[in-house]
């Protein structure tokens, strides 16, 4: 019995997901407040979240909390900070005339259980200063380095997920 | 707006520019991979908030290419360098280190 009302909980979770996002994308398109668009754009997204939802139960998408939503947007302002300071980064070292690379393909861990949570952590490595995920298998990250600092496992581990899986890890408990 | 619009465009054509070099410049696909995803993602963005910037009535439609570039282009880079790493194009000379043989999915046992 337990399981089932979970289970139930858990769709209609994902349908409220589902549903708030393509209304939101639905209002950023028609860009308009008048009551005949709104009206539409909730029927369309109503229909479209109650066919689709089911295909995103294995996202394993976390329950809403005020706690996590605090987190998840200090995760986004991080996130901006890092793509900048990445940009930055990477610019220099192509326009100094003796490009100080140092090329690398190292492992690191995660503690992440959820696809989801995986998937948002390779993708933040990626826009990070000089790093890009190659590949995930179970628990760990095949990373691309541009410039290696260790080569060492946990080392690595702290110096380039460590700043957003504290983050994660509380958004996804 | 104008104004601020067309130095937001200017800054993100600035870095478009720079990504373009950094792949002429650098010397294997995963080091080139780099340079055309980090400085692509924020030179799109940028290129692409600043026309929102410009005509405020595209800006939330705007807003929304924008986002999708960030969301999407780590994963193309990715799918890029999988791809090239399993098909065996090697790392450049100034490489240290080269752990993709220990992973199931490469090396050998691929």
């Amino acid at each position: 019995m337990a399981q089932t009302v979970r289970e139930e909980t858990h769709r209609f979770r994902n349908f409220a997901y589902l549903f708030l996002f393509l209304f939101i994308i639905w209002l950023a398109l028609t860009s308009s407040f008048y009551w005949q668009e709104l009206i539409v754009g909730f029927s369309i997204s109503f229909l479209l979240a109650v066919i689709c939802h089911k295909n995103y139960l294995n996202l394993g998408l976390p329950p809403l909390g005020f706690k996590r939503i605090v987190f998840a947007l200090v995760y986004i302002v991080v996130l901006f900070k890092e793509i900048v300071l990445a940009n930055i980064d990477v610019a220099y070292r192509v326009i100094h005339p003796k490009m100080p690379i140092k090329p690398g393909i190292v492992v690191i861990k995660t503690e992440l259980k959820q696809d989801i949570a995986k998937m948002i952590l390779a993708n933040s490595i990626t826009l990070t200063p000089g790093t890009f995920t190659l590949d995930i298998l179970g628990d760990k990250l095949l990373i691309h380095w541009i410039n290696v600092q260790s080569q060492n496992v946990d080392e690595a581990t702290k110096l380039i997920g460590e700043r957003f899986e504290k983050y994660l890890k509380v958004i996804f408990a | 707006m104008d104004i601020i619009g067309t130095v937001v465009t200017g800054i993100g054509v600035a870095f478009l520019f720079l990504g373009n070099l950094g792949v002429l410049r650098l010397p294997d696909v995963y080091n080139r991979i780099q340079a055309g995803t980090k400085c692509t993602t924020l030179g799109a963005f940028l290129t692409i908030i600043g026309v929102g910037i410009m005509e405020p009535i595209w800006f939330w439609k705007a807003l929304l290419i924008a986002l999708f570039v960030l969301v999407t282009n780590p994963i193309s880079s990715h799918a890029i360098a999988r791809a090239s790493r399993k098909s065996g194009v090697s790392l450049c000379k100034q490489s240290v280190v080269d752990k993709s043989e220990d992973f199931d999915d490469f090396g050998e046992n691929a």
